[in-house]
């Protein structure tokens, strides 16, 4: 590994910054992610920062059981981050449906339409798990390892 | 003549032009952010941090909007960190020596205003709501904190007599001094975009401003032009209002202490106060910083 793509990939690692899309959740997710960069759990030691813009984003955090509704606005916004980019399905809403299985409004799992990088479980997760969650995609991020860079490698 | 070129270009790519302003702006940046984050309870970003950021954008695939002029897209970050560069080129601070010519304090006060212009047609140019809010903000608020910033450079040159850099920087301490101190001081947060005047850049109120749009490496070079021109606004200030020593090891350590009071007071600013309105903004620059740049004139004139 030459110097430059090394300092990239330490960049990386240390410069997570995030979007979030509710797709549908009951917003108890999207509670536990503001703490985050709040004085108590504080990812901006991480290097964590909340961007208005998805094209300012690296990872994007997603809530919720993916509803028929939010489908497509989720297809655009994953589309709109700039490459490499991180996928972070918050909750169980995104892996499962939760309580909402088998209902007609939603159409998930999450990785049905955008590959997932990272699982974090709990309903809510716990603001500590998120962060970890965030930390574990920026080093995939780093590393080469997510789903988006693995996509590109190949010819 | 060979040498004279490798000077140009050592001034222009390492001090005190990309390298040693960019360490400095960032590390600038970085007291911001963490100075915040104490106030608030945190322990905020570590040091290298917006070091890395930038790495970081530069390292990603740029996009460009459908129907967004590709080139002018590219070239505005460019042309704001071009101009920048040049301006802190022509600034005399420690360690590099300037051959001052007539006029060039008017040419640094154009160099400083061509990235405010830049980040304008970013905002139009890339055909974003957000970002034309955000232009038409910039704009008006250029109208507003020039006022006492150019007065104050206006009274300075008035009392020293010349608009040469060299001369106002040997002019004497005296009541003009103060009053266009205070009159500078005042333009500071609104050319920085920092709180209470961060209307332009609003974030959380029009997502990202004028660079909603941006990403990637052109992203990246609008935060390193951001960073070169804190300092060299700092620059300006130093040259313009601090007394000049003879030893150079003074004067750069007197530098350091300036920017960091300078970035310290701005951080507070940001901290302890809330975005106004644009309108509020603007009666303030044009009610309390006009009548702090009137003062400065009446008593640079009289004087």
């Amino acid at each position: 590994m030459n110097p430059f793509a090394k300092l990239l990939a330490i960049s990386r690692r240390k410069s997570p910054w995030i979007y979030t899309v509710n797709s549908g959740s009951c917003n108890g997710c999207d509670i536990e992610i503001g703490p985050c960069v709040s004085p108590r759990y504080d990812g901006e030691q991480i290097g964590i920062l909340r961007q208005g813009s998805p094209k300012h984003a690296d990872i994007l955090l997603v809530t919720g059981a993916i509803t028929r509704r939010s489908r497509q606005v989720l297809l655009e916004i994953y589309a709109q981050i700039p490459s490499p980019k991180a996928v972070v399905a918050i909750g169980s809403c995104p892996a499962s449906g939760n309580v909402f299985v088998g209902s007609p409004t939603i159409d998930g799992p999450l990785d049905k339409w955008i590959p997932v990088d990272v699982w974090v479980s709990g309903c809510p997760p716990r603001p500590q798990v998120i962060i970890a969650g965030i930390a574990q995609a920026a080093q995939l991020l780093a590393e080469g390892g997510t789903a988006d860079q693995k996509r590109k490698a190949k010819p | 003549m060979m040498a004279a070129i490798w000077q140009y270009v050592f001034a222009i790519l390492v001090w005190p032009g990309l390298v040693g302003a960019a360490a400095l702006g960032f590390f600038y940046l970085w007291i911001a952010r963490k100075l915040i984050a104490r106030l608030q309870g945190r322990k905020g970003p570590p040091l290298y941090q917006p070091f890395f950021d930038f790495v970081k954008l530069l390292g990603k695939e740029t996009a460009v909007p459908r129907g967004v002029n590709t080139a002018l897209f590219y070239a505005l970050p460019y042309l704001a960190l071009a101009a920048t560069l040049f301006g802190l080129v022509i600034v005399p601070v420690p360690g590099h020596a300037v051959d001052s010519f007539p006029g060039d304090i008017i040419l640094l006060l154009y160099l400083l205003e061509v990235p405010v212009i830049c980040d304008v047609m970013a905002g139009y140019v890339s055909q974003s709501i957000y970002g034309q809010v955000s232009a038409m903000r910039e704009a008006v608020m250029s109208l507003a904190y020039n006022v006492p910033l150019l007065a104050a450079v206006i009274a300075m040159a008035q009392n020293a007599g010349s608009f040469r850099i060299g001369t106002l920087q040997s002019a004497p301490f005296g009541v003009v001094t103060f009053l266009a101190v205070i009159a500078f001081a005042v333009a500071i947060p609104a050319r920085l975009k920092s709180n209470p005047f961060s209307i332009p850049n609003a974030e959380q109120e029009i997502v990202a401003g004028a660079h909603t749009e941006y990403n990637s490496a052109p992203l990246g070079i609008f935060e390193l032009s951001h960073a070169l021109e804190v300092v060299l606004l700092f620059d300006t200030f130093f040259v313009l209002f601090v007394p000049h020593f003879g030893s150079v090891l003074a004067n750069a350590a007197l530098y350091v202490l300036v920017s960091l009071g300078l970035i310290v007071l701005v951080t507070l600013a940001a901290a302890t106060t809330a975005r106004l309105t644009v309108k509020r903004a603007f009666r303030f620059y044009w009610v309390w910083g006009g009548l702090a740049a009137a003062a400065a004139m009446v008593v640079a004139i009289i004087g």
